[in-house]
């Protein structure tokens, strides 16, 4: 075994449920995965062999084929393509003397596409090596292409070329707050008995399982200010923050786990990006909040610890997310008895996601915490009783510890008072498309789309994606619809289409998506989906028929009867939101025929007609059929 | 004491801890079912046992190999409506993988196509894939045929639970899913994999089949063709020792 790879196995301490975290360095260092790495790896970790190759091959980022210096990944979400990325791929290509897919024969580089990158705001985008590149030109790929050839390391690239903005367009509560770092966390502890005596005649006091101790009353009362801000969840399933951290709390063992969900995967949303970039303080303050809530204050519930698995397309965040975290242990804001509060220990440790939408599911993600093939589990049990390692686990999106943050400096009332009556506060939008001014819009729940149109600066507005391919896509006449959890629920994506644009590409875009995101687990999601695609693409090649878009209405039955999860759930949705709106773009694609056959056997006749000189009409299929 | 819910229209008794299908099938009621096997946990991948589950919370749509029996629940799975999910899932096993029933082994053995026959699937429904899937004869008595695996995870499972030797597992992700085998070659001559291996045993197709006994039993008297799936599933269930076994 290398010293490389003894040191990597060294840093996670030889730990099988850290085998994602170790396969992301071994990746990161050796431009693969070897097959014999994947050996040493199984036996230094005691695994089967097989296991490991299974995690390999589950994730994108992650790759045993062969050594490759630059694995250039072009985002490939439907505004990257409406920025000209095909063109800019084919120009890369080119310049590099590489075949689209396929590694270069000298092992220099290789290019091909990957699921949306969160760059929306200032695409095209690539991964180089997983390091995000936004805003390409010709020009900038001119550089990269130099780069690629002279054999620069990545980490010597010009730091510019990386730059990204944050776009931030219109900030509220949230992202406008000026709390300080610990504010949030310092309002809710110390709204409890003082430091000093008190803390420490609680640190002496019996457990709150056994009898509540006077310091106990911190949890207690920031649990009832959460339930009383009515906080939902911003991942997108809306579910009520304050019961889920209760049940957490009340689920007997003795370790529990605060987990953030920052595998941002959605195409479209970009605002957890903005959010861990600026707001990064305030997202930890909520986790080590919601440690202490479901902790029951660090006495008597057992340990805590917190986890944030960050998505790989957001490799570059995670140094300056380590910083921060560095800075709070040295400020006491984390590690043992935080802000001096006598047995409240928790701490946050920072795991790399590879390129894998589905993990976005809170359970799949905790597979893939634990090291393992992200695939979404049966529930029950859900994860506030048997999560990761089988222990309570709260998940939460990151906008939504921030947002907890904010209830503990404010309450409960005051939050509530935002927003509308059945969502409370504001929503971070992603916003991206056709409009002047793209980027983080925050709003208090209740803004009509049309309000979020005009302030983005979008005209001649055909459609409105709205929380994704996984959410819903509306056209003009509902532009008066409100974002809310009682309209139009959305996670934070926001993807405006112009009247230039064909809808029926944007789903076609979609449809691919879910296909390669889908974990196969179940056949109806596994089949499905590639069955979506394929028909998405034959309708493109111009071979589709009214049967197929009845075919689809059926996947769509089958899809939401029989799913694993919720991206079989809603794989189906883009394609049949803009069939029943735009269904002219579908239509003229259709031949007027009940049955087309995706097989085009005059075409097929072609080298025939080329080998022997013919043209004539005797040489062709006749097309009288066809009426 | 056993509590009991209501499939499709008549009561069944369960003990806390079964499943609605481990419960009906005990109960002598059938649901259709792929990937569960009463020896192994079940975990639900096939879809096929998908029942339309009734309680005072609504109604949703669940595994009945995953979904605990309750006191109350009332289960529709005898409908029209689960019946026509249930051969469109069979036709995308048909059409996701290479099945050529008239010349494999296994026919008349072979559960996914006896589950085609008794639900009445005509025909795979769907464009075929005609996935590229390779063949491993290199094991001296197994042949490994990859192009009929449904992906089931029983072998997966019977090798891991009850063998301790984990000699398959899957790789890939969504439609490009396969099976796996524990070695550094790929190959199954390079595992520890043997006859008396639990995992030799429970392939319900025909991926994994013993050398040299190939079409030891004529077709016309094979398994499924003497009496259909749903009435075999039964005879396979464990049952309360008072209740005698099958009830054809």
């Amino acid at each position: 075994m290398t010293q490389t790879l003894q040191t990597i196995l060294a840093r996670h301490q030889f730990e099988p449920t850290r085998l994602l975290q170790i396969l992301c360095d071994v990746q990161e260092a050796f431009s693969w995965i070897a097959p014999e790495t994947i050996t040493a790896l199984a036996s230094a970790l005691g695994l089967p062999r097989a296991r490991v190759e299974g995690v390999v091959g589950f994730y994108s980022f992650l790759y045993s084929d062969a050594p490759c210096r630059y694995r250039l990944l072009f985002s490939d979400n439907i505004t990257d393509r409406m920025l000209g990325n095909q063109a800019l791929i084919t120009y890369l290509c080119e310049k590099l003397w590489v075949e689209r897919g396929r590694i270069s024969e000298d092992g220099l580089a290789y290019v091909e596409t990957t699921s949306c990158t969160g760059l929306c705001d200032q695409g095209p985008a690539l991964l180089v090596n997983g390091w995000a590149i936004p805003s390409l030109t010709r020009e900038r790929l001119d550089m990269i292409a130099e780069l690629v050839l002279a054999q620069t390391p990545v980490e010597q690239w010009p730091r510019e070329l990386f730059a990204m903005e944050n776009n931030i367009r219109r900030a509220d509560i949230l992202i406008g707050n000026l709390l300080q770092p610990g504010d949030a966390l310092r309002a809710a502890l110390f709204a409890a008995p003082p430091l000093g005596e008190a803390a420490e005649s609680a640190a002496n006091a019996r457990s709150w399982r056994e009898g509540l101790p006077a310091a106990e009353h911190g949890s207690m009362d920031l649990l009832e200010e959460i339930k009383r801000s009515n906080l939902r969840g911003r991942g997108g399933a809306g579910f009520t923050t304050g019961m889920k951290w209760e049940a957490c709390r009340n689920a007997s063992c003795e370790q529990r786990y605060v987990v953030c969900n920052a595998d941002e995967g959605e195409p479209g949303t970009f605002k957890d990006r903005v959010l861990l970039s600026t707001q990064a303080d305030l997202l930890f303050d909520g986790m080590t909040l919601c440690a202490y809530v479901i902790g029951g204050g660090g006495r008597g519930g057992g340990s805590t610890h917190g986890f944030l698995y960050l998505r790989g397309e957001y490799r570059h965040l995670l140094e300056p997310l380590n910083e921060v975290l560095a800075r709070r242990r040295s400020a006491g804001l984390l590690g043992r008895d935080i802000l001096g509060l006598a047995g409240f220990d928790f701490d946050i440790e920072i795991h790399l996601g590879a390129g894998a939408y589905v993990c976005g599911e809170e359970s799949a993600l905790i597979e893939s915490l634990e090291g393992k093939r992200g695939v979404p589990r049966n529930r029950p049990p859900y994860p506030v009783t048997h999560g990761y390692l089988q222990c309570p686990t709260t998940v939460n999106n990151v906008e939504t510890f921030c947002a907890a943050a904010l209830v503990a400096a404010h309450g409960g009332d005051w939050y509530r008072s935002i927003g509308t009556a059945k969502s409370a506060g504001t929503k971070v939008l992603s916003i991206s498309g056709d409009c002047a001014r793209p980027g983080i819009y925050e709003y208090p729940f209740g803004v009509a789309v049309s309000q979020v149109l005009a302030d983005c600066g979008a005209g001649e507005t055909l459609a409105v994606q709205i929380s994704g391919p996984s959410g819903v896509c509306i056209a003009a006449p509902e532009f008066g619809r409100r974002i809310a959890f009682e309209d139009l629920a959305t996670a934070g994506a926001f993807t405006v289409f112009d009247t230039s644009r064909d809808m029926f590409e944007v789903a076609r875009n979609f449809a691919h998506f879910f296909a390669h995101e889908s974990c196969g687990f179940c056949t109806p999601c596994r089949v499905g989906t590639a069955i979506l695609r394929a028909t998405m693409d034959k309708i493109a090649a111009g071979h589709g028929t009214l049967h197929d878009l009845a075919e689809i209405e059926r996947l769509d039955r089958v899809l939401n009867q029989s799913a694993h999860c919720g991206l079989g759930h809603t794989a189906c949705n883009p394609t049949l939101d803009t069939l029943k709106r735009f269904r002219p773009s579908y239509q003229r694609r259709l031949k007027s025929l009940v049955f087309e056959p995706a097989f085009d056997l005059d075409g097929a006749l072609a080298a025939a007609r080329r080998m022997t000189g013919r043209d004539d009409a005797g040489a062709h299929l006749s097309m009288e059929a066809e009426t | 004491m056993s509590d009991t819910f209501v499939l499709d229209g008549e009561d069944v008794p369960f003990v806390p801890g079964q499943s609605v299908l481990q419960a009906a099938l005990s109960a002598g009621r059938y649901i259709p079912h792929l990937c569960y096997h009463p020896e192994f946990k079940p975990h639900g991948s096939c879809k096929v046992c998908t029942v339309k589950a009734n309680s005072g919370l609504g109604s949703r749509y669940a595994s009945s190999c995953t979904l605990p029996a309750q006191a109350g629940l009332e289960v529709e799975s005898a409908t029209e409506e689960m019946n026509e999910l249930r051969r469109t899932l069979v036709q995308m096993l048909f059409a996701e993988g290479n099945h050529f029933c008239p010349s494999c082994e296994k026919s008349g053995s072979c559960a996914l196509q006896a589950l085609g026959a008794d639900l009445g699937v005509m025909t795979a429904g769907f464009r075929h894939f005609y996935p590229d899937r390779p063949l491993d004869a290199s094991h001296p008595d197994f042949l490994l045929d990859s192009n009929r695996c449904i992906l089931c995870q029983l072998c997966m499972r019977a090798s891991s639970e009850v063998d301790h030797k984990h000699v398959f597992v899957l790789s890939g992700r969504g439609i490009t899913k396969h099976l796996i085998v524990n070695s550094a070659s790929g190959r199954l001559a390079d595992t520890d994999f043997a006859l008396t291996d639990k995992a030799a045993e429970v392939c319900p197709v025909g991926v994994i089949l013993k050398k040299r006994v190939g079409f030891a039993v004529p077709i016309g008297q094979r398994r499924f063709d003497q009496r259909p799936i749903s009435a075999q599933a039964l005879d396979d269930a464990p049952r309360p020792s008072d209740t005698s076994r099958g009830t054809a």
